[in-house]
């Protein structure tokens, strides 16, 4: 019989997502997957899961849910949601092991919008599609193609083996500065006065900010011409600007195709942001060079590669600490000398 | 028109990781069709990092990862595969579409023949008289967007977006005419009719999609009692359409 994860108390809107369902946009399917996906690779790796393995997306108030029928592996990412374990206060960005009869539960955000709640060995339904990434408006993927209920049972695949993680606060992705676009591809559609407007602006993210895109408030941009186009396709993270003149950043759940001129694009390591930002945040948007852009994939990337050899065991309670077991691992890697326990910390 | 050969596309950045390749700014079956054909030619190149071609009225959007493949090689791809072959995007086919219209099925049979100074039998004529091109789909899984509607029965969208629409909903809006998926969509087009075929069914794992970009449609008027019968097969999983082979 399969572990089961079983939901007491749902959240806001907690829904399985991956990286998305690629291939079928043609065909009307939105792309949907994680908001975060920088968070959604932290909780996977921490649980020694593939990078890109289904977790469920938590959106500002967690949820509660109880493991049955076997133990499970679990780590919490993203957003900083107070979280505890049979009532016993737990930390994010750390995986757990839990017992049949464990419960979880996972609070209102403190900061940031979305977490994400990773769990070894990842969820054993069958992906539609390609993909575990439920799009809710068309009934697709994850659990019954909607976001999680109470009393639904997720099966998992009960991973156990490993070492269980942990991530420092120092290594923990930080939004910092503007967040970097690609103008175009119709940002021949704004007068010059719009683009600058666009670019030195500060904008508000409004109450209307899900899944399919984050509508701000600000300084009007200003067409050039018009604000209807013949519809075509949109990018994640595609700025449209309609007739009122403010942004609206279309993110997982968008359309796949729309009639409003898009005057950049927010660049694909910046997207996570957007998914942690919160009503009344204020953001600007700074643009870069396509050769500035393709270097900031690859340094995203590197990043994440990084993020995960930063993570390090975690230090079971009660565990002797012993040079042979401290040397078996990457604790005090950069501080002292690896062969001398007595000089840690 | 235009003389001599065609203009090369333009090429527009949409992020690090997606290029739309631009043909026009209009509906048109011409710019429509070399959008087609770039879309299955690229498709046919197997080219590591693209993920995935989105082919729309008049561009088509990569997307690609960048780090498999970089933006200035795609571009030298894309525009080797330009011109065209003159027959490319050309339509492989047409779709018998089978529509019950008006009454509950199609609410707004009767506004659109009023509209017109047109009976409603003269309404259905010409919609079902004419052969549709499939310029995309977009918006909704299946939901396939036709031009071709005879001039007639152009018809403004409304004002105001009906929240949710009757499943496979046959509708016109503007210049254009659709068909929705079985599935209850906000809409602001005339509803016309309603078909048994289901243009999405992810239940239906050999076709879970049953129209095209560069596809034809005509819609073939049916009886209460055919719609019925029709609906129960369609849900059963079957095509429900006639496909004629060009």
């Amino acid at each position: 019989m399969p572990v089961h994860l079983v939901i007491d108390r749902p959240g806001l809107f907690s829904s399985l997502q991956d990286f998305g369902r690629f291939g079928y946009q043609r065909f009307g399917i939105s792309a949907s997957g994680a908001m975060d996906s920088l968070a959604l690779q932290a909780a996977n790796l921490l649980v020694g899961n593939p990078r890109g393995e289904a977790a469920i997306e938590l959106t500002m108030l967690g949820l509660s849910a109880t493991v049955e029928d076997g133990p499970l592996r679990m780590a919490l990412a993203g957003a900083d949601m107070p979280f505890s374990i049979n009532g016993a206060a737990a930390e994010g960005w750390r995986a757990y092991e839990l017992a049949p009869g464990d419960r979880i539960d996972i609070g209102v955000a403190r900061a940031g919008m979305r977490g994400y709640l990773a769990i070894a060995g990842g969820f054993d339904i069958v992906p539609i599609f390609g993909s575990l990434s439920t799009h809710s408006r068309s009934a697709i993927g994850g659990l019954e193609g909607r976001a999680l209920r109470t009393g639904d049972r997720l099966p998992v695949r009960g991973a156990t083996a490993g070492p269980l993680l942990t991530l420092a606060p120092a290594h923990r992705p930080r939004g910092e500065g503007a967040v970097r676009v690609m103008l175009g591809p119709q940002d021949d559609l704004f007068t010059a006065k719009g683009i600058e407007t666009f670019l030195s602006s500060d904008y508000r993210v409004t109450d209307k900010a899900d899944r399919m895109g984050a509508q701000f408030d600000g300084p009007e941009i200003e067409h050039a011409d018009g604000f209807d186009i013949v519809s075509d396709g949109i990018m994640n993270g595609s700025v449209q600007v309609p007739g009122n003149g403010r942004p609206l950043v279309l993110l997982a759940d968008r359309q796949t195709t729309g009639g409003y001129p898009k005057i950049a694009t927010v660049i694909g390591p910046d997207l996570w942001r957007l998914g942690q930002a919160r009503p009344g945040d204020i953001l600007r948007f700074a643009a870069v060079t396509p050769e500035e852009a393709q270097a900031a994939a690859l340094a995203h990337e590197k990043a994440i590669l990084a993020m995960a050899g930063q993570m390090t065991e975690v230090v079971r309670p009660g565990a002797a600490l012993t040079s042979e077991w401290l040397l078996t691992h990457n604790l005090i890697d950069g501080i002292c000398s690896a062969t001398d326990p007595e000089l840690s910390f | 028109m235009m003389t001599g050969p065609a203009p090369a596309p333009r090429l527009l950045d949409a992020g690090e990781s997606g290029l739309v390749v631009e043909f026009g700014d209009a509906i048109d079956e011409t710019i429509n069709r070399q959008v087609i054909a770039l879309a299955d030619a690229l498709a046919a190149r197997e080219l590591a990092g693209v993920r995935e071609v989105v082919p729309t009225y008049r561009s088509l959007l990569v997307l690609f990862d960048p780090l498999a493949l970089s933006r200035e090689s795609l571009r030298e791809e894309v525009l080797a595969l330009w011109p065209p072959r003159a027959d490319a995007g050309e339509t492989q086919g047409i779709w018998r579409v089978p529509v019950l219209y008006g009454g509950e099925h199609g609410v707004d049979l009767d506004h659109v023949a009023h509209v017109h100074g047109l009976t409603t039998q003269e309404v259905i004529d010409l919609h079902s008289g004419a052969d549709y091109r499939v310029y995309m789909i977009g918006f909704a899984p299946g939901f396939a967007y036709l031009g071709g509607l005879p001039e007639a029965i152009h018809t403004s969208r409304r004002t105001g977006p009906r929240m949710g629409t009757p499943p496979r909903s046959v509708s016109i809006g503007g210049k254009q005419t659709a068909v929705s998926p079985p599935l209850s969509i906000p809409s602001a087009w005339h509803l016309l009719g309603q078909t048994p075929v289901r243009s999405y069914d992810p239940a239906r794992t050999e076709r879970p999609f049953l129209f095209a970009a560069g596809d034809t449609i005509r819609f073939v008027p049916i009886r209460a009692g055919e719609y019925e019968r029709l609906c129960q097969a369609a849900e059963a999983g079957e095509i429900a359409a006639e496909w004629e082979p060009a």
